[in-house]
């Protein structure tokens, strides 16, 4: 499959990468070798094999349905790390639909 | 052209745990902001996503209440898209392979019979965060991101597109409120943002078989705004598709202020979420003993239920499908009929749709919040049938016992409310009527059989409205027409 510099700026733009001219240059070619790989592993017959959604042979993991408040640390620890906070909010650009 | 609407819902609904879905965080409403987050729900890195088991449960009787088929290998995908209520920049949903697919809901059709809607999917979903962009009226040049909602457990319930009026959709949403609420596995307050639901409408001509371009409908605050929205879009595509041809695809906000739908600006590009299996979590398989214990746990739901009142009560259709359409109501109803016996259902389901939910209404209370418990109106009710008290008496006490939660017996005792039904001061009041109203007993006599209103009014005045009204009837008439 071809790799056009267009289709370079639609998966940067999906990753909210801002690529530089020679970068959507330099990314065309690696991007259709992996594409030329799964058009590879097309070709073999699948029929028989169940889709893979894990690598581990397990199921339900879960947990009983408990509250415990702050048990990972508390509202303050966690808005520190946010970038930018306002009172107990995390403060972000403006952002209206 | 004649067109036919197609209109298929898709309803949110948060499930009732207490905490969240992947993470051990309350799911509390109304907390401080941010104050019910961790590391896990904040999309901190490296945590990982520990799935809730009472969620799934929820989900389950959810869709056995709906007759879905379960998936039996069931597995969760990264939905992806960058928004600040989003912190992860993906939201743990299910895509190829729901929890549920297949099943079906009764509602009322617009002719007045009723009608099979096709559920198509129900998956297991965690909510995202809110964005506030103002406080109070004040406007902020920035947004501020609570993420107390992000991770909530949400069940969410996709029809198939096979309503065709906005009174089809919003039996529908009544309908599916009324059997989650039965089951318990959710307020189902939209006001809370525990149910919310969008609406996908198209229009095809009138015969035709293939579906037109939709549009999806959101802010959808109430399921009367559901139906307002439904028939404004209704109208405008039928004039965009009789000027122009064409409805374009897209997203529309419902604005209830102006009764209208507005295009979202329309994104520059199409939604590419690029689902994929979520690496974080196993797959769920559920086995057959952990379904059957499910399923025998499910309550009587409201089709059940409305067949046996129909049965067991002699109620009319109209009756039980007011009684059922609310849990509460039918287990309020069942109370007090279980207090004062089967024999007095009818009155009984007046009573309660009537005087109590009259009365409910206009005060806006739920019948949980109710000041005459069902016990006091089945006290009530045997005092009419035993004739202690006339219906219009009781009319009375209710409404001192809606405002005083006093028990009937207590204001009938209190008041002297006690209906007199002895013969002989009947009788007196009776004679003594007839002296005072000479004009009244010749009008009868003439043949004027309303002139007895007269004579038994003044009876009942003379009683203070306590004389029982059928003797006072037969004594007059027995006096008159000798």
């Amino acid at each position: 499959m071809k790799i056009t510099k267009k289709d370079v700026e639609h998966v940067a733009r999906l990753a909210r990468l801002a690529l530089s001219e020679d970068e959507k240059a330099r990314y065309t070619a690696p991007l259709e070798s992996i594409l030329e790989y799964i058009d590879k592993l097309n070709k073999v017959d699948t029929a028989h094999v169940p889709p893979t959604s894990h690598v581990l042979p397990m199921s339900n993991v879960w947990r009983e349905d408990q509250a415990e408040p702050n048990r990972l640390g508390s509202q303050t620890d966690i808005l520190k790390n946010a970038p930018e906070a306002e009172g107990p909010f995390f403060k972000v650009k403006k952002v209206i639909e | 052209m004649t067109f036919e609407p197609v209109i298929g819902l898709e309803v949110h609904v948060q499930l009732k745990t207490a905490s969240k879905l992947f993470c051990r965080c309350p799911t509390a409403f109304g907390a401080d902001p941010n104050s019910q987050i961790c590391p896990i729900c904040a999309g901190h890195p490296g945590v990982l996503p520990f799935l809730n088991k009472r969620a799934v449960e929820l989900l389950v009787q959810a869709a056995l209440g709906l007759g879905c088929t379960i998936t039996p290998r069931s597995v969760f995908s990264r939905k992806q898209y960058f928004y600040p209520d989003l912190p992860k920049a993906y939201q743990i949903s299910q895509y190829d392979l729901p929890l549920a697919t297949g099943g079906t809901l009764e509602i009322a059709a617009s002719d007045g019979t009723s009608k099979t809607i096709r559920i198509h999917r129900i998956h297991l979903e965690e909510d995202a965060g809110k964005l506030l962009h103002a406080i109070g009226n004040r406007e902020l040049d920035h947004s501020l991101v609570d993420l107390n909602r992000a991770g909530i457990p949400l069940a969410e319930c996709v029809s198939e597109p096979d309503m065709h009026t906005p009174e089809e959709a919003y039996s529908y949403l009544t309908n599916l409120k009324a059997i989650f609420q039965y089951l318990g596995i959710s307020d189902c307050d939209m006001e809370k943002g525990s149910l919310r639901c969008d609406a996908n409408i198209s229009l095809r001509p009138a015969g035709h078989t293939q579906l037109g371009t939709k549009a999806e409908v959101k802010n959808l605050n109430s399921f009367k705004a559901v139906k307002e929205a439904l028939h404004h879009e209704i109208k405008r595509q039928t004039e965009v598709l009789n000027t122009q041809g064409r409805v374009v695809q897209e997203t529309r906000l419902w604005d209830e202020t102006c009764g209208v739908t507005q295009s979202m600006r329309s994104k520059e590009e199409a939604h590419d979420y690029r689902y994929f299996p979520e690496p974080d979590l196993v797959p769920i398989e559920l086995k057959t003993d952990f379904l059957s214990k499910i399923k025998a746990s499910l309550p009587e739901l409201p089709t059940a239920k409305k067949a046996r009142f129909i049965q067991a009560y002699k109620l009319s259709d109209y009756d039980a499908t007011v009684l059922v359409g609310d849990r509460l109501l039918a287990e309020y109803f069942e109370q007090a009929v279980s207090k004062a016996g089967a024999e007095v259902a009818k009155p009984m389901c007046n009573w309660i749709t009537t005087e109590l939910l009259g009365r409910l209404n206009a005060a806006g209370r739920p019948i949980a919040d109710s000041p005459v418990s069902a016990e006091h109106l089945a006290q009530l009710v045997a005092l009419v049938q035993k004739g202690t008290i006339s219906g219009k008496t009781a009319k009375d006490v209710f409404g001192e016992m809606f405002e005083t939660r006093q028990a009937p017996a207590a204001i009938v005792k209190s008041k002297g409310l006690v209906q007199v039904g002895d013969e002989p001061t009947i009788t007196r009041w009776c004679d003594e009527a007839i002296a005072e109203m000479p004009h009244a007993v010749q009008e009868y006599k003439g043949g004027k059989e309303r002139a007895i209103g007269s004579l038994v009014g003044l009876v009942m005045k003379k009683s203070q409205g306590k004389a029982n009204p059928q003797m006072v009837n037969r004594i007059l008439l027995k006096k008159l027409v000798p």
